[in-house]
């Protein structure tokens, strides 16, 4: 059984139609990757996995369970916890009580262990644990935002373009960092990501999203063998050998 | 010796406003909405307090009697956000400020059709007597005031500091959706701050009953408590309290020492010259977030 089944789910914005049936699983263990380009719905996606919004059709599950139309307070409980785009930190609260923050959703008082884990991985918010988290760099609010969602200890965490505006540097390290997540703590994660080079080189397989439909899956292997991966998300330059214009090129999947 | 007089009149006074501008603030905060009906709460919670206690109505003693109407007005705040103000999620804020003040005209309605529109007097163990220190007079009901509002400052510091919960409502008014993600549940926090400022309130009505008589007319204290927040910068609880002191020490002042008519205006003009000069209020956060 797959930790999330995705099934045929669609959601809106007033009229604007988001989310055209998607359909995915992600199963227990793994790194899975959603690529796709500005606007194809991947926050969208994320969002109503972890119960911000509503779908309008469709059904979703999480270990066995229903979660759409689950309040996002209920489904943390459950072990779901949600890295959202742009640095979402609370911004007058120090490091340290963001990261007690994340363990809202969880029994008990003492996450002391916890938050030195945080730490282990992430030392510079040792450093900087009583800083405001408003005054931290761009990079430095990212990795609290993981570590935040670190805290709830989940068992699926859904990381939303975890690279944004870092360094290419900075972006290899905090892959690093969640490969290592996903093999020290064994969280499944569900990650989407621009840069389709670090994304296919960290999950196990990947999902193309457009305009709101999932037009291709497969392992990252394939994907990153695939011409149109290798064209529309990675750059390569096509060989062009039967003397085929570039802009006559179509997207196979259309 | 007048001028101490005067002042120390004026901080309690001041107090009231404040407790009522926390109110305000504390609903702000957050929900990013205005609740206009925040004085009538006030108002209201007076008059609950008068049934409990008055020998005339339920008669209980003064303590437990005050009590018991913050915990019945925390109660009615709660229920007020989770069966009116819930349902207007999503709607323009302008709805709320309609929304709020048609509440208020409610609480003035039932308030005069229970206990009628005659002043009434509160029966408090203290109003009336008074202290001389060194020449200058002060009434027992002024030093419970600001004995009363300096203890539920702290109160408050330490829920918003101290607890869990109160942390939680910290982050939320910080950034609602990543307080959804956490786990907080944010719609009941939200009725919670709500039944929260209610008690406020009616701990505000008290101290003010106990100065003199009431009428279900007197929530259009509100208005200066409004003042009071604007001019602490509306985000900020501390700064609602002395927002509030500030216009307390002004009004008796001004009304004493500068021509007729000034104090009547002198709430607005503050705010209105730290609108114009500090518009961020003179006690505001500074905004900084990174993008
Ligand atoms: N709050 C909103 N109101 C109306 N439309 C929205 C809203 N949020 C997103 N949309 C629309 O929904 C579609 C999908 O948006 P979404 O944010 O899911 O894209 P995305 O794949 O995450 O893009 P990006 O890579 O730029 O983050 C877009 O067309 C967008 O304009
Ligand atoms: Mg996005």
């Amino acid at each position: 059984m797959s930790v999330l089944e995705v099934r045929n789910v669609e959601a809106f914005y007033g009229a604007i139609m988001a989310l055209r049936g998607v359909t995915l699983d992600v199963e227990e263990g793994e790194i899975v990757t959603i690529l796709g380009a500005n606007g194809a719905g991947k926050t969208t996606l994320m969002k109503t996995v972890s119960g911000l919004m509503d779908p309008e059709k469709g059904q979703i599950t999480f270990d066995g369970k229903r979660i759409d139309h689950t309040d996002p307070d209920r489904i943390v409980r459950m072990g779901l916890a949600h890295v959202p785009e742009g640095r979402e930190v609370f911004p007058y609260l120090t490091v340290e009580e963001n990261l007690r923050m994340g363990a809202y959703a969880r029994k008990g008082r003492d996450f002391s262990d916890d938050i030195e884990l945080c730490y282990g991985y992430f030392p510079i918010l040792k450093e900087r644990r009583n800083q405001p988290a408003g005054t931290l760099s761009g990079g430095q609010q990212q990795m609290l935002a993981i570590g935040r969602g670190l805290m709830a200890r989940p068992r699926l965490m859904l990381l939303d373009e975890p690279s944004l505006g870092l360094s290419p540097l900075l972006t290899q390290e905090i892959f690093g960092i969640i490969k290592r997540l996903n093999a020290e703590q064994g969280v499944t994660m569900l990650l989407v990501e621009q840069n389709a080079h670090v994304a296919l080189a960290t999950a196990h397989k990947g999902f193309v999203l457009e305009m709101g439909r999932i037009v291709m899956a497969g392992s990252s292997e394939m994907l990153r063998n695939s011409p149109d991966i290798q064209e529309f998300y990675l750059g390569r330059k096509e060989e062009s050998q039967r003397g085929q214009k570039r802009w006559k090129r179509r997207k196979t999947w259309r | 010796m007048e001028v101490l007089q005067l002042l120390i009149g004026g901080i309690a006074t001041g107090c009231i406003y404040g407790l009522v501008a926390l109110g305000f603030v504390l609903i702000y905060k957050a929900t990013e909405g205005v609740n206009f009906a925040q004085g009538d709460m006030m108002m209201f919670g007076a008059f609950l307090a008068l049934g409990f206690v008055n020998s005339g109505h339920m008669g209980l003693p003064f303590l437990p009697g005050v009590l018991l109407a913050a915990i019945v007005m925390g109660g009615v705040g709660y229920g007020i956000d989770r069966v009116v103000v819930r349902q207007l999620f999503g709607q323009p804020q302008f709805s709320l400020v309609i929304l709020t003040i048609a509440l208020g005209f409610v609480l003035r309605f039932v308030a005069g059709t229970i206990w009628g529109y005659t002043p009434v007097v509160l029966e408090t163990p203290y109003s009336g007597r008074s202290l001389s220190l060194g020449g200058v007079i002060i009434g027992y009901e002024d030093i419970i005031t600001i004995l009363v509002t300096g203890v539920l400052t702290l109160l408050l510091w330490a829920f918003f500091a101290k607890t869990r919960l109160g942390l939680a409502a910290q982050a939320a008014s910080q950034n609602q959706m990543a307080a959804y993600i956490v786990g907080v549940p944010v719609q009941r926090l939200n009725s919670i701050i709500w039944g929260l400022s209610g008690a406020v309130a009616t701990i505000a009505g008290v101290l003010y009953a106990s100065k003199g008589a009431i009428d279900p007319n007197i929530g259009l204290l509100g208005i200066k408590a409004f003042a009071a927040a604007v001019i602490g910068g509306f985000g900020s609880l501390p700064g609602a309290l002395l927002g509030g002191i500030l216009i307390g020490v002004v009004e008796p002042l001004a009304a004493r020492y500068l021509p007729s008519g000034i104090s009547q205006m002198s709430p607005y003009v503050i705010m209105l010259v730290v609108l114009v000069t500090r518009p961020n209020g003179l006690f505001s956060q500074i905004q900084a977030k990174k993008v």
